[in-house]
């Protein structure tokens, strides 16, 4: 049975805490590492499947126009060639995330360059791939388009805006004011596993095995896109070779497979290559941010200005949320927050692992090392002295917020020299070395969340979600739940993950995945535990299981005699989310060191300090909170987009001219857990960590940057380029 | 002339289509997936396999090539029942997460111990001549081939570390 | 990537005769051509494989020099003790490049050949003198931070990408060249890559039928030795700019200069000025300024690469600071 729990009240009894297996929080290795470190944990593309035909996509070589004529001949003339699918289903861009339907189809109205518009099939991928560049496509070419945000009118985000006070006023009167103007260009998230999905169709059910973040919505999307019903539809994606939100909706590749295996009555396997990942999926938008900041003589901010100018296609109603932590992070009762979008021709702009403060806080945290500079103040005590008691926009209390304890343990454990700033004052040979900080916030979602747990007769229990893992510790994390409620060790929970036959979780995005399904696993724990303790003839509160056994009595496999229990959580964040504002908050700490003659950075040692409610896993936390960081380190110096200037295409479409951080650019790196309980966050006191720390960590390199060589620099990455270009003589 | 080539000990015939990589032979011919794809272009490392000895990307090689030789894929380096010392400091180290560059990592790092032990220099070395040591700005600079997006260098470098330092002992 | 017969060479005369055919290709580590042949940038209809025909050697010469197989990969050259002894700027800029996975399988020969990187070259939908004569230059006012500022030309402006043959060039190694016909001819490295001019298909002065079979070093050069690169990542990276430098210092003076440019143009750079400049001077900041001035004096930039032309003299500056350190 399924009960039902909806979140109106800070969940303060901390039960995990009192329970007795003493497994939560620990840092267990990950549940199903022995198969990723083998080589047998299957991703999408690689389950064995009989008579399985192979399918590449055709994409567009104009920017906008109409496909007038797609000419098969010559390619069904090919060795191999099953059929040339041209289905007006056909989406043209990926489904945003949480979208719940399919995204634009019209794959014959050309909107970006790159764009997917029909696919071809074969017996093997080489004739597959073959025949795709053998595809005549006769285009109406709609001529010059915009393709760059300067050119359009840009669209205020009305939603967004803050205007409060007088900030021009408070500018021109402030003891000490900023301000700047940052540009950060545009990123991909690069997971490691392309997009790729593998439809079978019986005729009744489809199945597909796909690369996707969040099955309770893609089966929709997908339902829509096609035109069956979701009952009819099963996802599967029990590996997920990262997302960082590429994969939060469905991408071209799952409806031309499911579409083409309908078709053709037989499996049809479509990966995209590289090249089309990065032309036809969700790119970060790029940036433009002014930031304004006022403050007195003290430091304490009296003005707060921070707007900025993002991009998408036409049709999207997707604009990257850059002052999402800007609207709280800092106080200022004169506020001006505009978020602007211009409509251009690049490819689909979408989430990209943090999206808003990924970019917004390196500008913010980039103008306040500024402002410390010229208030003569500590960029540390800064911070701390421009902590709000309460959201300074909405007056809304915080669940939680520990910033000033990460400021100061960051400080601590970084050993940060709290004295003079004076920049370019050490230098090692050809190296000019610095240190910088910033502050980190990522505003903390939960959502709906539902989850099958099943105390076995054997004494073991499985759990069952369409909840994926994408490498955040998902298996690992719901098992250590299920073990601390039930008394478990680890290793008798078999978790069934990604597979939408199972309970509907949150699906893993925007930082909610543990603490949703978490919430949503702990109530169906909470159930099992009622009826073990009826069975008892005790209240459940006094019900102490471990390894299996309850008190120093029974073991559960007496206690169950011979029956399983079921239970089915559902979770549901309700009004908790009205009453609180709720974020991580963490410290970054950088030492970065600058060539004196080629402007090269190098990171020589960073640490984040982080506050988000209960670590689940000291282990998976901490890498992600790793993740983050390298995250940081790519943002600040190596990664971004480049768009032809004339027809909008990326250029620099693969992993050698798109620069993520490679092992060299990354050094040891310090984290910093600090443990705190949100009962605000959710039901088990959890918040998010998978964004945390990349939310302002390229400030702290870029600040370092500057507190090295002098080079105060105001678009990211920061390249020899530009480095050189800013540094003094 | 050989007209097959040598995977984890066993025989297998070439593939008839010369256009197929060795990478594509091994995840779909012969079905040995653990090898995986992430850009065939030779710009991830995700497919690293061991050829006689080396490390290559196996993407950027065709199957046809390699009659006689002697392939060593993930799955031929340890098993669940048995990992190898490195497949078991990855899991201690939680030196990746989402996996997926993971068997492309440890098929990587294992063939690097092999070349610092036979004395090859890196970029990062000080000296082209001499002894080197599987310190981290070595081991960084020689694992530069293999990317990780999910970040997890830190832990895979101190994976590595650990493996080096036991069997210099 | 297109259909295509595969032929094992198993000689050398056998790879001559395999390459009459039309439209056939040789390839040997692949690391280069397949990459390009999956985006049908190149289409042979016959590829040779020489892999196994020897040439692979590295063998001292007569006159104390270093002759090194075609077929040698990347990293048997920078693994050898001669190498890293004699000649450690050819052994420092083959480990910068690429990774330990792509220098296990390129070769000498190939890495010689390697084709542009140029955004616009890999893009069989975009124009490009190079790949598709008189398409245009689709870098030319497009995205060209990777681009030439030395010797290009309205109809190209391609850089070669390798970082081997820049150290090759500084030490002024000859490339031996065999025609299908038996015969031979040697060119200086500095020679081997041509300037695009309105050719730009053309990347090197090898003509149909004829194949690098080795590369020859001179006998080692007194002095320091330094390779330089400056990239955007700390690995795996293509070079912005590199320095190739073989630089001797005697009594204060400097009695040798042989530099080598890479990420400047269409071939690794060689000014013969440079060196007259720069040997009987004392080694000084201005000095070096003024080989800069020769180095740039018709430097242009395409807009995203204007900041070559900086760089590339701030990279002369480090060289010179790295000859003062050694030097001291």
């Amino acid at each position: 049975m399924t009960v039902h729990f909806k979140q109106d009240q800070p969940a303060t009894d901390n039960r995990l805490d009192t329970m007795a297996q003493g497994v939560i929080g620990k840092p267990l290795p990950r549940i199903e590492g022995l198969a990723k470190v083998t080589g047998t944990a299957p991703y999408a593309a690689e389950y064995v499947c009989e008579n399985c035909a192979e399918g590449v996509l055709v994409t567009a070589t104009i920017t906008r126009g109409t496909v007038v004529r797609v000419d098969i001949d010559g390619a069904m003339r090919m060795p191999g060639v099953v059929a040339v699918i041209e289905d007006d289903r056909l989406i043209a861009r990926p489904a945003q995330g949480t979208a719940n339907e399919a995204p634009k189809q019209q794959p014959r109205t050309v909107c970006y360059w790159g764009q997917p518009i029909a696919l071809v099939v074969a017996e093997t991928f080489e004739q597959a791939r073959d025949a795709a560049r053998r595809i005549a496509v006769e285009y109406r070419d709609d001529g010059d388009v915009a393709v760059t945000p300067a050119e359009v009118a840009a669209e205020e985000q009305e939603d967004e805006t803050v205007r409060e006070g007088n900030l021009d006023k408070a500018m021109a009167d402030a003891a000490f004011a900023v301000d700047a103007t940052y540009t950060t260009q545009g990123h991909a998230s690069a997971a490691m596993e392309p997009h790729a999905a593998m439809a079978q169709w019986d005729g009744r059910t489809l199945t597909v095995h796909a690369s996707l973040q969040m099955l309770n919505y893609n089966i929709c999307e997908l339902a829509d896109a096609i035109g069956i019903g979701a009952e009819n539809i099963r996802l599967i994606s029990r590996f997920v070779g990262g997302g960082f939100g590429s994969k939060l909706g469905i991408s071209e590749e799952v409806v031309a497979a499911s579409l083409a295996a309908m078709q053709l009555q037989r499996p049809v396997r479509v990966v995209m290559s590289r090249q089309q990942v990065f032309q036809g999926i969700m790119r970060r938008s790029e940036t433009t941010q002014r930031l304004r900041l006022a403050a007195n003589s003290d430091g304490a901010l009296t003005g707060f200005g921070h707007e900025a100018l993002v991009s998408n296609l036409p049709g999207e109603e997707f604009a990257e949320p850059v002052l999402q932590s800007s609207h709280f992070l800092y106080p200022g009762e004169n506020r001006e927050l505009v978020l602007k979008l211009a409509r251009i021709h690049r490819m689909t702009a979408g989430s990209v692992r943090a999206p808003g403060e990924a970019v917004g806080m390196p500008a913010l945290e980039a103008a306040m090392d500024i402002l410390a500079e010229k208030a003569g103040i500590d960029p540390v005590e800064l911070r701390l002295r421009n902590i709000p008691d309460k959201d300074p926009e909405r007056g809304l209390p915080f669940s939680s917020h520990k910033l000033a304890e990460c400021l100061r343990q960051g400080a601590e454990a970084f050993g940060w020299d709290h004295g003079s700033r004076l920049a370019r004052q050490r230098r090692e040979g050809e190296w000019w070395i610095g240190t910088g900080m910033a502050s980190a916030a990522r505003v903390h979602n939960v959502a709906e969340a539902k989850a099958r747990v099943t105390l076995k007769a054997d004494g073991t229990a499985v759990v069952e979600t369409d909840m994926t893992d994408i490498g955040t510790g998902t298996y690992t994390v719901v098992a250590q739940i299920v073990g601390e409620m039930l008394g478990l060790r680890p290793e008798r929970i078999l978790v069934d993950l990604g597979d939408t036959r199972h309970p509907r979780g949150p699906g893993s995005g925007g930082s909610w995945g543990a603490a949703s399904i978490g919430s949503a696993v702990y109530v169906a724990c909470m159930a099992i535990r009622e009826k073990l303790a009826a069975q008892l003839g005790t209240d459940e509160s006094q019900l102490r299981l471990s390894d299996g056994k309850a008190g120093d009595g029974q073991t559960l496999v007496e206690l169950l005699d011979g029956s399983d229990i079921a239970q089915t959580g559902h979770y549901e964040p309700g009004r908790i989310k009205d009453d609180f504002a709720a974020s991580g908050f963490g410290a970054f700490f950088a030492q970065v060191r600058v060539n004196h003659y080629t402007g090269e950075t190098r990171v020589d040692r960073m640490l984040g300090a982080f506050g988000f409610g209960r670590v689940l896993n000291a282990k998976t936390a901490r890498s992600q909170c790793l993740g983050g960081i390298t995250w940081s380190i790519g943002m600040a110096l190596t990664e971004a987009l480049e768009f032809d200037p004339r027809d909008g295409h990326l250029v620099n479409r693969d992993l050698a001219e798109y620069h993520v951080p490679v092992h060299r650019d990354v050094p040891d790196l310090d984290v910093i857990l600090i443990e705190e309980r949100d009962p605000a966050a959710s039901f088990i006191q959890a918040k998010g960590i998978g964004e945390l720390g990349m939310c302002g960590g390229a400030a702290s390199i870029a600040n370092a940057i500057y507190n090295a060589c002098g080079a105060r620099i105001f678009d990211y990455p920061m390249t020899p380029a530009r480095v050189l270009a800013a540094m003094p003589d | 002339m050989a007209s097959e080539l040598i995977v984890n000990g066993r025989p297998h015939r070439l593939p008839d289509d010369p256009r197929v990589s060795l990478l594509d032979y091994l995840r779909h011919d012969l079905g040995l997936t653990g090898t995986k794809k992430g850009c065939d272009h030779g710009q991830c490392g995700a497919c690293t396999v061991i050829v006689n000895g080396l490390r290559i990307n196996s993407c950027l090689s065709l199957a046809v090539m390699h009659d006689g030789d002697q392939i060593t894929t993930i799955e031929g380096l340890g098993t669940p029942e048995a990992p190898s010392p490195l497949q078991r400091a990855f899991l201690a180290h939680d030196g990746f997460q989402c996996g997926y560059c993971t068997p492309g990592q440890i098929c990587s790092a294992t063939a690097m111990l092999d070349e610092i032990a036979n004395g090859w220099p890196s970029d990062a070395s000080a000296s082209l001549e001499g002894r080197f040591e599987p310190t981290g700005e070595e081991i960084r600079e020689r694992m530069s081939g293999n990317l990780c997006r999910c970040g997890a260098y830190a832990n895979i470098v101190a994976a590595i570390a650990d493996v080096a330092t036991e069997s210099d002992a | 990537m297109r259909a295509f017969d595969y032929r094992r060479a198993h000689s050398p005369e056998d790879a001559a005769r395999l390459t009459q055919a039309p439209e056939a290709m040789l390839i040997a580590g692949g690391t280069n051509l397949l990459d390009l042949m999956k985006l049908q940038v190149e289409t042979p209809e016959l590829l040779a494989d020489i892999g196994r025909i020897g040439f692979a050697e590295i063998i001292d010469t007569d006159d104390g020099g270093l002759s090194i197989g075609a077929l040698a990969t990347n990293t048997a050259v920078a693994i050898h003790p001669r190498v890293r002894r004699d000649y450690p700027v050819l052994a420092r800029a083959i480990l910068a490049g690429a990774t330990q996975q792509l220098r296990n399988r390129a070769t000498t020969g190939g890495n010689l050949c390697q084709r542009t990187r140029c955004f616009y070259f890999t893009d069989i939908d975009q124009p490009c003198n190079k790949r598709e004569p008189g398409s245009g230059c689709g870098a030319i006012g497009g995205v060209n931070k990777l681009h030439a500022v030395l010797g290009a030309s309205d109809h190209c402006i391609a850089t070669y990408p390798g970082d081997m043959a820049v150290a090759m060039a500084a030490l002024d190694a000859r490339v031996i060249i065999g025609a299908a016909d038996g015969q031979q001819r040697s060119v200086p490295v500095r020679d081997f890559h041509r300037l695009p001019g309105d050719t730009p298909w053309r990347d090197n002065v090898l003509d149909p039928g004829e194949v690098i079979l080795a590369v020859e070093l001179p006998a080692p050069l007194e002095g320091m030795q330094i390779y330089r690169k400056v990239r955007e990542r700390s690995s795996y990276a293509f070079a912005l700019v590199s320095i190739a430098a073989v630089i001797a210092v005697e009594n204060g003076a400097i009695t040798r200069a042989e530099l080598a440019f890479g990420g400047l143009a269409h071939k690794p750079w060689h000014d013969p000025r440079i060196s007259e400049l720069l040997v009987g001077s004392a080694p000084s900041a201005e000095l070096f300024d003024r080989a800069a001035d020769l180095l740039l004096e018709s430097a242009e930039g395409q807009g995203d690469n204007d900041f070559k032309i900086p760089l590339a003299r701030r990279a002369l500056h480090a060289v010179l600071a790295q000859v003062m350190e050694q030097a001291a």
